[in-house]
């Protein structure tokens, strides 16, 4: 039973492969991506009730037992982020067939994605840490050849950038393992989790938790490490954009997640006050880019900065109401930011132009769209009782609980200012004189609708089903606040 | 030796992040190379070098040296050298499609392409 962990990698890790062989052939290469996205998520969906049901499920690979091998670990956490990956996926597989153009999808463009997704889904699994590493070069080399997809000129003077910055922040990455590594002696999480609670406060995992921090910042794009980010997000096609948006950022905050609950968790006076003040930056730079910017597509990646802020802020607080929030809304921000973008990206369809002053009355030819737009926005800002709500309360209540006012104080503007900064883009976009004749307008976009419609859902329903999801989601923050449960289930009896 | 073994590998941090201020794109992929080496130069120093025979069953010794570092340092090489080799794709295909061979060339997005 416990074999079944390693498919959420195993499947896109074999379907990417398969569909090497077939490049040239559009249809069935569109066919492959689908159905196996699709059973992808029957696998997650069914081990997510599977550990609901019998708890934390592990597998040792290769049969090397837990402290010497690699283990990979299926708590709820994990897997909940890799089904919502899977959920996220299918619709944007769904929207590149209508946009991504024929040239790219004949270069692979599907198997990159695949592989992107076995990368993020081993990241969110593994219980090792170097092992963690592996799974962000995997990921990372997916989304550089993604990033520079169809070679553009904008896409690649933008991807050098990306690639130097993570290539440099992969070399950190060695750093740390080799620092922790020569501390403790061990890599396993789980251990690791026990030897530096046996040790105490020592200032050496003190600077190794910032030297990761760095690390795990960098890629999740924390201040003051964001700096590649708008750039690189909004050059390649929207449906890149979408797929980075959803998940690059996230498999960065669920690492400092995973490592500043089980492992740092013994000097937060320093690390956790300094992840508190960074995340507050964060929400604050991320929104006024949010509002500065006149370009859809850059208002929409500031946004994504913004959302690190509160996720981390969430981190940051460390009690359970703090977590299940930070949890909550790290769930509901995949599903919203895949959902924006791929609207944003039919608007662009729609309107001709990715600048907010060339766009106007798309509401007159495209009401459907508008108005998902305009749930997702209020979702995106979380205005009850949409999927952005739940999430946000608790990170509010936790944070008030930790006794961080000023900090809430700064969520609670950086959300309005968040929900200011997409309901321009309703009220000038798709409100407004229509700037463009319906024969004028540039593609038809109704093969982008389903997908859109079905995250908008899927978003809405995070918010109306939040009974449903607390179960889950609970059960992820409780292995975060007490992880002996964690190391119980990967080490077994002597814990 | 450990010692040496330290400086070294900060030297070449130094050499390697001395590249990667440059301007010229191949000066920045060899140093983004050099900079990961010292990196994986690191991670075997901080095992402890020479502290017993090699971890192999059936060798009858006292100490062992630890085999793990060891594993760590060919992932992490396997995986520097893809990626070195990717970049060096992406910097000549940057030079054929920009013209551009320094940094100073690829700021700045004209968005309306």
């Amino acid at each position: 039973m416990s074999n079944w962990l390693i498919l959420p990698v195993l499947i896109p890790l074999i379907a990417g492969i398969v569909a090497l062989f077939f490049p040239k052939r559009v249809t069935a290469q569109r066919i492959w991506a689908f159905i196996t996205s699709l059973i992808l998520i029957g696998v997650n969906v069914f081990l997510l009730t599977y550990i609901l049901a019998n708890g934390i499920m592990t597998l040792e690979l290769g049969g090397w037992e837990a402290p010497f091998g690699i283990v990979l670990v299926g708590d709820s956490l994990a897997v909940l982020l890799t089904t919502t990956t899977s959920l996220v996926t299918l619709p944007i597989i769904y929207f590149s067939f209508s946009t991504i153009g024929v040239g790219r999808e004949k270069y692979y463009y599907y198997s990159f994605i695949q592989f992107l997704i076995a990368g993020v889904s081993g990241a969110f699994l593994t219980g090792d840490i170097f092992n963690l590493f592996v799974c962000f070069e995997v990921l990372l080399l997916a989304s550089y050849a993604l990033i520079g997809h169809g070679s553009t000129k904008t896409q690649l003077k933008e991807s050098f950038n990306y690639v130097i910055v993570n290539v440099v922040s992969s070399a950190f990455f060695v750093i740390g393992v080799a620092y922790l590594y020569a501390v403790t002696g061990t890599l396993n999480m789980a251990q690791l989790s026990q030897r530096v609670s046996e040790t105490g406060a020592e200032p050496i995992i003190t600077v190794i938790a910032i030297l990761f921090l760095i690390v795990f910042g960098l890629k999740g794009a924390l201040f003051p490490l964001y700096f590649w980010l708008p750039g690189s997000y909004s050059v390649p096609p929207t449906a890149i954009g979408a797929i980075f948006a959803a998940l690059l950022t996230k498999v960065g905050i669920y690492s400092i997640f995973r490592t500043y609950s089980i492992i740092f968790n013994e000097d937060t006076a320093v690390t956790h006050t300094i992840l508190l003040v960074l995340s507050a930056v964060t929400m604050i730079i991320g929104v006024i880019g949010a509002i500065a910017y006149r370009d859809v597509k850059l208002i929409l990646v500031y946004n994504v900065i913004v959302a690190v802020g509160f996720i981390l802020f969430g981190v940051a607080s460390l009690n359970s109401d703090a977590f299940v929030g930070a949890i909550y809304y790290l769930l509901h921000d995949i599903v919203i930011k895949a959902a924006l973008f791929l609207i944003i990206g039919a608007l662009i369809t729609a309107a001709g132009t990715s600048k907010l002053s060339g766009m106007g009355g798309i509401i007159k030819h495209h009401p459907l769209l508008t108005w998902m737009f305009f749930i997702s926005a209020l979702a995106l800002a979380g205005v009850p009782p949409l999927g952005g709500f739940p999430g946000k309360l608790m990170l509010v209540v936790g944070g008030a609980e930790a006794g961080h006012y000023i900090v809430v104080a700064v969520m609670m503007i950086a959300s309005l200012l968040v929900l200011f900064s997409v309901i321009r883009i309703f009220l000038q976009g798709f409100l407004g004189e229509p700037k463009l004749t319906h024969a004028e307008q540039h593609g038809s976009i109704k093969a982008q609708m389903p997908p859109i419609v079905f995250l908008v859902a899927l978003s809405v329903f995070m918010g109306i089903g939040a009974e449903v999801m607390y179960p889950f989601v609970e059960s992820a923050a409780q292995t975060l606040i007490n992880p002996q449960a964690y190391i119980e289930a990967v080490l077994g009896g002597e814990a | 030796m450990e010692i040496i073994m330290s400086i070294l590998a900060g030297f070449l941090f130094t050499v390697g992040l001395y590249l990667i201020l440059t301007k010229n794109l191949i000066r920045i992929i060899i140093g983004s190379s050099v900079l990961s080496h010292g990196a994986h130069l690191l991670l075997l120093t901080m095992a402890g070098l020479k502290t017993g025979a090699p971890p192999l069953l059936g060798l009858n010794a006292d100490t062992y040296v630890d085999p793990l570092p060891q594993a760590l340092i060919l992932t992490a090489i396997v995986i520097s050298f893809g990626v070195t080799s990717f970049i060096l794709v992406l910097g000549y295909r940057t030079y054929k499609v920009t013209g551009a061979a320094e940094t100073d060339q690829l700021r700045g997005t004209d968005t309306d392409e």
